[in-house]
């Protein structure tokens, strides 16, 4: 598969135009998305249900057609082309296994299809299928398997065609907690040794978090961000993407101070340093994201709260505190050695140093 | 907002898939010119008259030529053909006014001038093909037309030929109403008409209620023997099984005038079974087991808890049934009526069979077209009405009663029933079922035997007469012609009705409604209708331009016949089993690089194998057991073995017709053994349900 040359995607200015089925109205499901997916990374659309993300990987299939914008695949225009005569390979949610098949037959299908000399195609199907660590399961039926086997089958048979792309339709949705976490390690792990280009789609963000090199969020059909899951998570332009990755509080401050690119900012009493990417001037009050692990509760300190929940969580313990009037939830992680405050206690809130990110 | 690039797309690759777009047309081709288009040409019979009218020779001395035309108004070529044209003045101005006559006896090449001739006897001026212009004295003309006097009557050749009293025959065709109004006044037809919607009534009550009788016991009683469950399945597939006139058959050997239990056993020697009542019992017998197994699964869906919470605020069971169970079943007590009343109202070969002076409309429209009365007017107004009483039922049914069902019950049952076990209500209910049962068996039984008793009604030892008489007939020419049309038949059926339920649940185009609409309404339209608008359509071939005409009359327009009655049976339950089937499925192999045809064929087809299977035997079974339209359309060329059947239970011959009848059911039932036996051994869709049922 090395010596295939690899692929990118790239959407330009993509939208897509369905008819809501109650009011018979036009809506746009997804509107003016443009991406530029480099050959052999593996990005992930991340967004609540509804947000457009598998509308966009079925245009991208061919499943449905973009009602403005172009599809490019290895800068080839593909939006005339069927899915049938497209490179991509799709991962189904339900796997979409074929029933009445075995496990080789089900990875030969489209090595039929391509007419690949049957020597060769077994040879493939045999490293694809020790790849995915289901050698000496050829003849098993599917419904012989496991939920977490069945996935690898559809991931073989996705991947043994050779596609220039790979697009995962929310691939562990049907799986339970556990199988999910090692299979999204080894959907990483094969994409790696594969180099191959992958497009991913999920709503779990902590499945998006693990696999990614890089994350679109989207919301009502547009894009709400992209980076990296670092970017993401550390730097989020909206409420709406700080809220959906992770755990998020908002804090209302004041800018009292600019040096360079970082500025001063009061929350209360309390005075933190943090970027100013925007250049905003001194007087005005800005939006803080706050992680939970951001914040650590003291005896001392210049912004009192009030502890309304304590919770032992194993590796943390949960507070809610409020300041003021607003809940802040706190993830104090290995609280031991320290103090550990009962709901009515009185703390004092103080922020880790280059945690603290504004809106 | 725009959405046409979408469209536009999505046209384009629509249109890049050629093995969809070529079974897409076909499709389309198939079922307007097989199904539409001959019950258009019904509708059209019944409103265009083909007529002649008398046109004075007088009103064409006008002392100018009169050329021929074509069709379209163009001057007719000397040696054309087609159907000539004249062009006169009358009130409304220029007319092209048809020559019937002329083109009966091949007149034409040549012009027709009319003028009063210069001699004292009148004459028509011909051009003739030279382009020489002939006087002919009408006398002569006659030779070449008819001429006919005002009121009608042909000229004959001694006849004196008056200038005034001289007519020509034109073409009359014209719409009108009036065959209607004129059928409506009918005797025949209103009796008819009111027999078919007073025995529909009983029919649909009847069968409703005795398929409740059956579908409650099976689900609420506790049954204690497994003879009576096995009596159940008997009385279940029985209908199925055996061809539809076979109960009127033995209707007659054993109620009627030499009948087994009316003349032996009970010695009444003027018992009747024709008329209403012998058609409402055989119909009733024949079409409750529907009803039986559609109200089975509508009772197997109701929850149980809901009636245990009403036991439990203290109603009695009585009560119960009246207060839960009925009212959830309304709607589909509704539909199972609706279905065996538009059964009843087809039927055709039952009221054949034993309906003596009681003609329903299928039968008065049958003898309308064969009997000495060729009144094709009349016969396809007749079946307009029957194809409207039909069709109006049908979308009552589909389209109201089958939503309703399906919002009253939804859900499966949330575990098993508790089975009533009370003496006072299982003694009762049972003891009626197995008496119904026992009847309908012994009405089977009796078939054989007759064929084996050497003279029914007067000697009742056992002979083999009957079938070596059979053989050496038509006998054996009769099964094969039968066999070998049914045989070609279902495999056509089914792979069409599986391509047509795949098109519909997966896929999405333009003329997708009107293909599942085609193909299901073809369930409404009553066997004999459809014949008769094949006679109309096809006899002088599409459009009566002679296209196609080579079908009518040959064993391909009976196959024809069988794959549109099969269908909507294979269609239907195509479709069922495709809403099974998860989507992504076909999704997959189209993404990973096959063209619908291929999907087809690799991933749907095996998916669904067990439907395709039983379309096949069922097409099989449906077109041998066969009648209603075969039999205004069977040519001597072929001799199919229900036609047969009827042909000797008219005569009265009931040994052949039974031994007919035996070799038929016992056909059949190979048949359908077969099916299981396939289905176990090479369905696959076992696995699949199992593996759908794991996720």
């Amino acid at each position: 598969m090395a010596d295939k040359e690899k692929k990118g995607v790239r959407l330009d200015h993509i939208s897509k135009i369905y008819k809501d089925p109650k009011t018979g109205k036009d809506f746009y499901a997804v509107r003016d998305v443009s991406l530029d997916i480099e050959p052999g990374s593996f990005v992930t659309l991340l967004g609540p249900s509804g947000c457009g993300k598998t509308t966009t990987l079925r245009m991208i299939a061919g499943f449905e057609s973009p009602d403005e914008g172009e599809i490019y695949l290895g800068g080839q225009p593909i939006n005339e082309l069927t899915p049938n005569k497209r490179d991509t390979a799709m991962v189904f949610q339900s796997y979409a296994l074929f029933p009445h098949y075995n496990v080789y037959d089900n990875v030969a299908y489209g090595l039929k299809l391509r007419k690949v000399p049957k020597a060769e195609a077994q040879q493939r199907i045999e490293r694809i299928l020790s790849l995915v660590e289901l050698s000496g399961m050829e003849s098993r039926m599917t419904n012989q398997l496991s939920g977490g086997q069945q996935q690898r089958v559809a991931l073989a048979r996705a991947l043994v065609v050779e596609p220039s792309v790979l697009l995962f339709d929310e691939p562990l949705s049907n799986l339970d907690a556990k199988l999910r976490v090692s299979m999204r390690t080894e959907i990483r792990r094969i994409q790696q040794a594969l180099g191959i280009t992958a497009v991913y789609v999920t709503h779990d963000q902590s499945e998006a978090m693990s696999i990614s090199d890089k994350i679109i969020i989207m919301h009502g059909g547009v894009i709400a961000q992209m980076g990296t899951p670092e970017e993401i998570y550390y730097h989020p332009q909206s409420e709406f993407v700080a809220d959906f990755i992770g755990e998020a509080n908002f804090l209302m401050g004041d800018i009292v101070s600019v040096q360079g690119d970082n500025c001063v900012l009061a929350i209360g009493n309390h005075r933190v340093t943090v970027d100013n990417p925007s250049g905003f001037p001194v007087g005005k009050s800005c939006k803080v994201v706050l992680r939970p692990e951001a914040g650590v509760l003291a005896e001392t300190g210049d912004l009192p709260c009030k502890v309304v929940l304590s919770c032992f969580m194993g590796a943390y313990q949960n507070y809610h505190v409020m300041v003021g009037d607003t809940l802040v939830k706190l993830a104090d992680y290995c609280p031991v050695g320290r103090r550990v405050f009962r709901v009515g206690d009185t703390a004092y809130l103080s922020f880790r140093e280059g945690c603290v990110h504004m809106l | 907002m725009n959405r046409r690039q979408s469209a536009r797309l999505d046209r384009k690759k629509f249109f890049a898939d050629p093995v969809m777009l070529g079974a897409i047309f076909v499709l389309i081709v198939f079922l307007s010119l097989f199904i539409l288009y001959p019950l258009a040409m019904l509708m059209i019979d019944s409103v265009y008259v083909r007529d002649t009218k008398l046109l004075g020779a007088q009103s064409l001395l006008s002392g100018e030529k009169i050329v021929y035309y074509l069709e379209d108004g163009s001057p007719a070529a000397a040696d054309a053909k087609q159907p000539a044209y004249v062009k006169l003045l009358s009130e409304d101005g220029e007319q092209l006014v048809p020559v019937y006559d002329a083109a009966q006896k091949g007149l034409f090449p040549c012009a027709m001038q009319v003028r009063q001739a210069d001699t004292a006897t009148p004459a028509l001026r011909i051009v003739n093909n030279k382009g020489k212009t002939v006087l002919a004295p009408l006398s002569d003309m006659q030779a070449q037309l008819t001429l006919f006097k005002q009121n009608g009557r042909a000229i004959k050749a001694a006849d004196a030929l008056e200038m005034d009293n001289v007519y020509i025959k034109v073409n009359d065709n014209h719409l009108t109403f009036a065959a209607f109004p004129r059928i409506f006044q009918d005797y025949t037809f209103n009796q008819a008409f009111r027999n078919t919607l007073l025995l529909g009534v009983i029919v649909g009550f009847g069968s409703t209620l005795i398929g409740l009788l059956f579908a409650y016991v099976d689900c609420y009683v506790r049954v204690r023997s497994r003879v009576m469950k096995k009596l159940f399945d008997v009385v279940s597939m029985l209908p199925v099984v055996s061809p539809p006139f076979v109960l009127s058959l033995s209707m007659i050997l054993l109620f009627g005038r030499g009948g087994l239990i009316t003349r032996q056993l009970l010695h009444i020697y003027d018992s009747n079974v024709y008329g209403l009542k012998g058609i409402a019992i055989v119909q009733i017998m024949t079409f409750f087991p529907v009803c039986y197994m559609m109200l089975k699964g509508l009772l197997k869906n109701i929850d149980p808890s809901m009636e245990e919470a009403a036991r439990d605020m203290g109603a009695s069971r009585w009560k119960v049934f009246t207060t839960v169970t009925l009212p959830l079943m309304l709607p589909g007590l509704g539909n199972a009526f609706l279905v065996t009343f538009i059964e009843s109202v087809a039927d055709f070969a039952n009221p054949m069979m034993i309906g003596g002076s009681f003609d329903t409309l299928a039968t008065t429209i049958y003898l309308r077209i064969t009997g000495g009365t060729y009144d094709v007017t009349g016969a396809a107004a007749m079946a307009v009405v029957l194809l409207s009483l039909t069709i109006f039922l049908f979308l009552i049914q589909k389209y109201y009663l089958e939503s309703k069902t399906t919002a009253t019950l939804t859900g499966k049952a949330s575990r098993a029933r508790m089975l009533i076990t009370d003496r006072s209500v299982r003694v009762p209910l049972t003891t009626l079922c197995c008496v119904i049962s026992v009847f309908v068996i012994m009405m089977y039984v009796a078939i054989p035997f007759g064929a084996f008793f050497k003279l029914w009604g007067r000697d009742y030892s056992l002979s083999t007469k009957w079938f070596a008489q059979l053989f050496r007939d038509d006998g054996f020419k009769a099964f094969k012609d039968s066999f070998i049309l049914s045989l070609i038949a279902s495999p056509i059926t089914a792979l069409l009705s599986m391509v047509i339920s795949y098109l519909v649940v997966k896929k999405k185009f333009k003329a997708k409604g009107f293909i599942e609409f085609t193909s299901i309404l073809a369930m409404a339209v009553p066997g004999t209708v459809l014949g008769v608008g094949f006679i109309r359509g096809f006899a002088n071939g599409v459009f009566r331009t002679g296209f196609l005409q080579g079908l009518y009359g040959t064993g391909a327009i009976l196959v024809i016949v069988f794959v549109v009655r099969s269908l909507p049976v294979g269609t239907r339950s195509g479709i069922s089993a495709l809403r099974q089937i998860d989507k992504s499925i076909e999704e997959s192999a189209y993404d990973l690089g096959a063209g619908s045809g291929r999907v087809f064929m690799t991933v749907t087809l095996p998916l669904i194998k067990d439907s395709f299977f039983s379309g096949l035997v069922t097409t099989f079974v449906r077109s041998i057991t066969a009648i209603s339209a075969i039999i205004l359309l069977v040519t001597p060329r072929y001799l199919l073995i229900t036609c047969r059947i009827n042909e000797f239970a008219e005569k009265g011959a009931y040994g052949v017709a039974c031994a007919y009848a035996t070799i038929l059911i016992l056909i059949v039932y190979a048949a359908i053994l077969i099916m299981n036996l396939g289905i176990k051994y090479f369905g696959t869709s076992k696995q699949v349900r199992l593996s759908q049922k794991g996720e």
